[in-house]
Parts: C-alpha cells; sequence; structure tokens
C-alpha cells in the first residue's frame, strides 16, 4: 500500500496528464510543499561496534533503552519479593534483616520509577517512535542521543555497584530524605548514598541529552504536511513528558548535588543541628524541608513524565484497536498539556504531614483536585471512544482496558489523599501504598505491555505469542488486583506502611497477617508470570510468526515504512508527505476502515473525512 | 508560513476539517523559524536557568537562619568579574565579524575568548585558594557553601561552553568548515556566553548584596 504512495508521490508532478479521468481534481486536493530543508545528513555505521553497541540510529538506541530498563526492572521484581516474603511471613528468612527490607524498599521505588519507567517510556518508546511517527529520518542530534544511552546506562551500572560496596546501597526510603539518609544507623548512609545520588546525577545529565532530542525533533523534523495537531497523541504525550523532565530533573540534579556535598563535605545545606549517637555532628541550621521541597517539585512532575506517555500511547492503542478516531482529539492535546502544566503547581501534596501551614496545604489540596478535571476528561475520551466502536480485544486493547480500570482506581484514591484531612490519617499506612502503586505502578505498565504487544512487529518483524500474552495478561491484571486491592483495606484499618514487622500490634486484627500472606503469594505468582513474558519476548523474536506489513492496520507513519522493520533512515527515497491526522479509522464511504496519514486525497475520494 | 500562529491557535486547529486539512497539506513541518541547533542552546539555557533559579530559592531560604555569616568578596572576584564582562564583549564583537566574514577578526577573537575564559577560571580557583587559606571552608558556614556552589556550578557550565567554543575553534583553524556553519557556532556560543555572564551577574550581585 505504502509502496504504491511513495510512488505516487515521487511522480506526483508528473501525473497530471497520466489520469486523465480525474484530471482538475487530482493535483491541486494533492498539493504538498516542495520541501525547503535539505534530507538529514545520517551517519551511516560501518563496522558491528557503530551499527549495534554504539549505534546512533534512534531506534537501536530505543531497543537499547528498553532492554536495559526492563532488565534492571526485573531486578527491582526480586526486591519486592524480598519485602513481600518478609511482610507476609515475618521471622522465616533469616537474609530479610531490617536493614536488607529498607534497602529493597529503597532500591526497588528508585529503580521502578526512574530507571524503567522514565527511560523506558522516554528514552525507549521515544526513541522508537519519535522519528517514525513525526516522519523524521532520526532524531534532531544522533549523536547525542547515542550518549544519553551511554550515560543512562553508566547511571544504572552506578546504581548496580551501590549493592557491592560497604554498607550495601542506600536505605533511606526512595525519597532519600535528609537527615536520616546520611546518618548513621541508615543502611548505606556513607557509599551506598553517595553511589545513588552519583546515579541519579548521571541519569539527570544523560536525560537531559536525550530530551533535548525529543523535543527538537518533534518540534522541527517533522515530515511534510504534519502539523502538530495531526501527530499521534502518542508523540503529544512523551513530547509534554519531555518538556516536564526537562523542568523537573534540574530540582532533582540540585537536591542529589547538594545533598552529595553534606555527606561528603560535612555542609548544612539539608542537615539541621543534629545529635547522633550520643554525639552532637557538625551540622548546623541546614533545612530538611528544602531537600523534601526540591525533591518533591522534581518527584510530582516525574509521576506524570511517566503518566502523560502512557495516556498518549494508550490513547492510539484504544483508537487503533477499536478501529475508531480518538474522541476529542483536540481536548485530549488539552488535557496533556493541561496537566502537564498543573503538575508544577501540586508537589507539596508530598508533605502534607511535613508540618506546613494549613493555608499552605489548602492552596495545594486545591491545585490538586483542579488536576482531575483534565485527567476524568481522559478517561470519559477513552471510554466514549470504545463506545459503539468494532472493538478487537487484541492483547494491546486487553492491556489498554486493564490500564483504564486501574488508572481509574488509582485515580479515585488520589481524590481521596489528595484531601489534606483525608491524608493526614491516611497518609503512612497501606493505603498510600496501594494509590501510588495502582496509578502510578500497574496502570503505567499495563500500558508498556500493551505497547510492547502492539510495537513488537515494527521492531522484530515478528509478532509475539498470542497465547503466552493472553496468560500474561489475565495473571498480571487480576493478579495486581488480588495484590493491591487488599492493602487498601490494610491501610483503612491503620496498617503503617515502611515497617518492617508489625510485632504483637494489638490494633491491628489477625486477619491482616493472613492478608499479608495472600498478597505475598499473589505477588509471587505475578512476579513468575512475568518470565513468560520475557521468553514470549526473546523466543518471538527469534522464531516467532512473521508479521504482515502494518499487522493491526493503523494510520500513523510508523507503520508505513517501505520496510518493516524499517531500516536505517527509516523511510523509503522520499520522506513521506502527510495528508491527514492519525485517526481516520472507519470514515464512511472509505473502502477500508483506515486510511494512513500519506495518502493523498485523490487515493480516498470516495471518503467522507467531514463527517467522522 | 505557519510560523505567526501562536501556542492558542495552533492547539484550537480541527485537524480532521477539509478546510483546517488544505492549509495542514501546505505545512513544511517545521514550528518554528529556528534552527535545531539553536532551538537545542535555548532549551539548554532554560533546563540551566531553572538549575541556578533552584539553588538561589536554596540560598534565600538558607541566609535568614541566624548562624548566616556572609563571605568577604574579595578584589579578585571583581577582578574575575570584569574578565568574563569582557569576554562576552569580545564574544558579541566576534560574533560581529563572524556575520561579515572577517575571518582575520574571527580568529583573533575566538583565540582571546578563550583566553579570557580560562583566565576566569584561573581567577575563580584563585579566589578559592585565597578564601581557603583565610580559613572560609566550604563547611564552615552556609554562605561559604552557597558560594562554593555557585562558582563551582556557574566553572562547570563555562567549562561546557569551552568545550563547544574549542570545538569550533580548532575547526576554524583547520580550515574545514563551511562559512555559514561556522557563523552558527559562533553565535551560539555567544549566546551561552552572554547567557553565563548573566547568571554569574546574578549570582555575584546577590552574594555581595547579602
Amino acid at each position: 500500500m505504502s509502496d504504491e504512495n511513495e510512488h505516487k508521490i515521487e511522480v506526483k508532478s508528473d501525473s497530471t496528464s497520466a489520469d486523465i479521468g480525474s484530471v482538475g481534481t487530482v493535483p491541486p486536493i494533492d498539493s504538498a510543499p516542495p520541501r525547503e530543508t535539505a534530507d538529514q545528513e545520517l551517519y551511516h555505521s560501518k563496522s558491528f561496534w557503530t551499527t549495534w553497541v554504539f549505534s546512533q540510529d534512534a531506534k537501536w538506541i530505543g531497543v537499547q533503552y528498553a532492554c536495559t530498563a526492563i532488565a534492571i526492572g526485573l531486578v527491582a521484581l526480586v526486591l519486592s519479593w524480598g519485602m513481600r516474603l518478609q511482610l507476609g511471613f515475618p521471622d522465616t528468612f533469616s537474609f530479610l534483616t531490617p536493614a536488607a527490607y529498607y534497602q529493597f524498599i529503597t532500591m526497588h521505588g528508585m529503580i521502578m520509577v526512574i530507571y524503567l519507567l522514565t527511560a523506558l517510556f522516554l528514552g525507549g518508546f521515544g526513541n522508537i517512535l519519535i522519528p517514525l511517527m513525526c516522519g523524521a529520518r532520526d532524531m534532531a542530534f544522533p549523536y547525542v542521543n547515542m550518549v544519553s544511552y551511554w550515560m543512562y546506562l553508566l547511571a544504572v551500572l552506578v546504581l548496580l555497584a551501590s549493592f557491592f560496596v560497604p554498607g550495601g546501597p542506600t536505605g533511606a526510603g526512595w525519597t532519600l530524605y535528609p537527615p536520616q539518609a546520611i546518618t548513621a544507623g541508615t543502611p548505606g548512609s556513607s557509599a551506598g548514598i553517595a553511589l545513588m545520588l552519583i546515579s541519579l546525577s548521571l541519569f539527570v545529565i544523560g536525560f537531559t541529552m536525550g530530551g533535548l532530542n525529543y523535543i527538537i525533533t518533534v518540534l522541527q523534523s517533522r515530515t511534510r504536511g504534519m502539523t502538530l495537531m495531526r501527530l499521534p497523541l502518542t508523540v503529544w504525550g512523551i513530547f509534554t513528558a519531555t518538556v516536564l523532565a526537562l523542568l523537573a530533573f534540574p530540582a532533582l540534579l540540585v537536591a542529589c548535588i547538594m545533598m552529595t556535598l553534606d555527606n561528603l563535605l560535612g555542609t548544612s545545606y539539608f542537615m539541621p543541628t543534629i545529635v547522633s549517637m550520643g554525639e552532637t555532628l557538625s551540622y548546623e541550621g541546614g533545612s530538611p524541608i528544602l531537600f523534601q521541597h526540591l525533591f518533591w517539585f522534581f518527584g510530582h512532575p516525574e509521576v506524570y513524565i511517566v503518566a502523560l506517555p502512557a495516556f498518549g500511547i494508550v490513547s492510539d492503542l484504544i483508537s487503533v484497536h477499536a478501529r475508531k478516531n480518538i474522541f476529542g482529539y483536540r481536548m485530549m492535546v488539552w488535557a496533556i498539556v493541561g496537566i502537564g502544566a498543573l503538575s508544577f503547581f501540586v508537589w507539596a501534596h508530598h508533605m502534607y504531614v511535613s508540618g506546613m501551614h494549613p493555608w499552605f496545604g489548602f492552596f495545594f489540596a486545591t491545585t490538586t483536585l483542579i488536576i482531575a478535571v483534565p485527567t476524568a476528561i481522559k478517561v470519559y475520551n477513552w471510554v466514549l471512544t470504545l463506545w459503539k466502536g468494532n472493538i478487537h480485544l487484541t492483547l494491546p486493547m486487553l492491556f489498554a482496558l486493564g490500564f483504564i480500570v486501574t488508572f481509574v482506581n488509582g485515580g479515585i484514591t488520589g481524590l481521596f489523599l489528595g484531601n489534606v484531612i483525608v491524608d493526614v490519617p491516611l497518609s503512612d499506612t497501606y493505603f498510600v501504598v496501594a494509590h501510588f502503586h495502582m496509578v502510578m505502578g500497574i496502570a503505567p505498565i499495563m500500558v508498556i505491555f500493551g505497547a510492547i504487544y502492539h510495537w513488537f512487529p515494527l521492531v522484530t518483524g515478528r509478532m509475539l505469542h498470542q497465547g503466552m500474552g493472553k496468560f500474561h495478561f489475565w495473571i498480571s491484571f487480576v493478579g495486581s488486583y488480588a495484590i493491591y486491592f487488599p492493602m487498601h483495606y490494610l491501610g483503612f484499618i491503620g496498617v503503617p506502611r515502611r515497617y518492617y514487622e508489625m510485632y504483637n500490634s494489638p490494633y491491628i486484627p489477625t486477619s491482616a497477617e493472613g492478608l499479608n500472606a495472600f498478597i505475598t503469594i499473589a505477588a509471587l505468582i505475578v512476579g513468575f508470570a512475568q518470565i513468560v513474558f520475557i521468553y514470549n519476548i526473546i523466543t518471538s523474536a527469534i522464531r516467532g510468526e512473521k508479521a504482515e506489513k502494518n499487522p493491526w492496520k493503523a494510520n500513523s507513519l510508523e507503520w508505513q515504512t517501505p520496510e518493516m522493520p524499517p531500516k536505517h533512515g527509516n523511510f523509503g527515497k522520499e520522506l513521506p508527505v502527510v495528508y491527514r491526522w492519525a485517526y481516520d479509522f472507519s470514515v464512511p464511504g472509505a473502502d477500508k476502515d483506515y486510511i494512513p496519514q500519506d495518502v493523498p486525497p485523490s487515493e480516498v475520494s470516495s471518503a467522507k473525512v467531514a463527517k467522522t | 508560513m505557519k510560523k505567526k500562529e501562536n501556542i492558542f491557535q495552533l492547539l484550537t486547529q480541527k485537524p480532521w476539517e477539509p478546510s483546517q486539512a488544505k492549509i495542514d497539506n501546505e505545512h513544511d513541518g517545521a514550528t518554528l523559524a529556528l534552527s535545531k541547533a539553536k532551538l537545542g542552546v535555548r532549551t539548554i539555557i532554560a533546563v540551566s536557568t531553572v538549575i541556578f533559579s533552584l539553588m538561589i530559592v536554596g540560598y534565600a531560604d538558607r541566609m535568614f537562619v541566624y548562624d548566616w555569616r556572609s563571605m568577604p568578596d574579595p578584589w579578585l572576584l571583581w577582578v574575575n568579574t570584569g574578565v568574563l564582562i569582557i569576554s562576552s564583549f569580545f564574544f558579541y564583537k566576534t560574533k560581529v565579524a563572524a556575520d561579515h566574514k572577517q575571518l582575520e577578526k574571527v580568529k583573533n577573537g575566538l583565540l582571546l575568548i578563550g583566553f579570557l575564559a580560562f583566565t576566569f577560571l584561573v581567577g575563580q580557583l584563585l579566589v578559592w585558594q585565597h578564601l581557603i587559606k583565610l580559613g572560609y571552608y566550604v563547611s564552615s558556614n552556609p554562605a561559604n557553601s552557597y558560594f562554593y556552589l555557585f562558582t563551582a556550578v556557574h566553572g562547570l557550565h563555562l567549562m561546557g561552553g569551552l568545550f563547544f567554543w574549542g570545538r569550533t575553534t580548532t575547526k576554524f583553524l583547520k580550515g574545514n568548515y563551511n562559512i555559514s556553519k561556522l557563523q552558527q557556532a559562533i553565535e551560539l556560543c555567544a549566546t551561552y556566553w552572554h547567557f553565563l555572564l548573566l547568571v554569574w551577574l546574578v549570582l555575584f550581585g546577590m552574594m555581595i548584596a547579602w
């Protein structure tokens, strides 16, 4: 199909005389501006090393990002098993000391949020999809893009190294609050935390290099006819998240640098006067609250750095697999931009119990609840897209549906916690754990799985195995409910989070113990089910069923490349020219139920696009 | 053609309408009338601005605590500031010279700028040495801590700038460049230099005032 289009575009100028039948109509409606800019000069790799290792091809960098992120994510998964074993069956495993427990918590949280989710969505999907979806040959600065991945890998290795230093990795909790993060008594308070801070700084620097590419490619390197409002929502989500990340990660960097100095040079940016083990330390007058502000000024946008790409991707999955244009495209874009802007004004809702002034809390409760409006609009629009759609229950669609359910679930508990007076009693309980795992653990992971099942053929040219995929979906979806739903109840009865063990707390009913054991077993099962997923990926990449071109019959440009998987340079000799948005599904009058973005109007003259 | 629309006009387009489609088909694919490199430098400046702003917020938060004792401002710091101003001024002159293709002036300008920038960095290190000798250690007072933090982070930014200055200058001296790319590189380095001068003036002004 698109070969034909390519051909059409190339010969467009002299096709007028050929199509005598439709003279007078074809050329004007198919008009495209002449190319003003020269084609991007690409780096053509010659050796094994520059092709597969130090690659400058965004698609391969994306694969590198994704594989690294998933690998480190599996480490975090195993760490969560350690925590669950301790909570479900206390006093059973001798290697689960209190110190180990806190180290597992910390590393699990940090890896999942930053090294897995952020890296996979922006580094992985961003690199693979942005140039293809925008109709570009590669990222704007391929060399910088390559360095970005290697910085990320270095950050991951430094993080892993902290497992092997004296004292082990930091056990300060993923928020790394001072003073305890660098005070004796906290696991890993010297070498562990130092490596963590260095690793985070490297991550931020590496990300900034990548982010520069994502932004500039989206803004400046699109193909002819591709306006911003014709972009698939995936690109909008990743683009906006990148803007957020570029503005939010500096806060983490500043916090990391200053805490490193507090730790290594004895400055007092964050460290107050403090007595540790009977001795007054040399610190004086620093403000731990300042760290909290810096951390959450990064930390809350971080939630949306993860969520916005998920929103964008899931919109496309739903639209493609329900064969319907996305309901309220413009509203979806506005919601993405609006959520992104608002996300910088809500950070202190993570600090309700830090002793803030009530009016300060009131302000942040208000802004927090306002974010629910654009978010709810998005949920309605997903549901309305499904409404009367031609829903194909493919694997990506299953995961997209799973996302909507878990996201609504986690979003609603977010409304509880956004209110100061409801948050104060709940803030240190498992209710919060259930909330954030539902909303930014399970929900984005559902999208990641859906996206992998969806774009796997694009990357490998092969389909993932259906049966294993269905097994993976149902175990993951039902299993994550089995894990996190009971935690809401644990939170309501007041079981505190972060505790190594409950011992014999009289206010906690014995049923909580049974529930904890149940959750642990569910977590083990869900974790093991991921082995099926990994096995599926590996075997399908090697000998999976060959995918036909554009297997999901999608409209966006990544599927319209001459070869699948796309070659170096993505598109053939000529870049595609875009004539429509990415959502012309089931257009009345059209021969097929989809019209790819690069199909000129003359080829689908019977379609009544206006009425979609 | 599409470059004049503001963000609200852009976000209210209805891409599915046939009338909008006609306009969109004529779009050349770039949102802003800027080169990629220029947009890149602007993005970096935005990110750096956030970094410095947040540190300034920390400074402003910390300076009201009772233990705050301002640092002295040695005369060498004023000299360094002067050096930075002069280097920024020469970068401006060099950019103008590059725009007029006065290559000899460009060469002298680039070398002078590099010399001045290295002088500034060495000067900053001498200030550090001087203050350490006087007993103003990084941890002895929060004002000192912030002084060393600001100078270090600003210095690192300048070293980043020098990296690109070095690439531009070596390309120029070796003669393998095309003139419009050289002009652009010099212009972008100059922008970054002016930005760093502005940052330094804000930081320095703040530190001598409080």
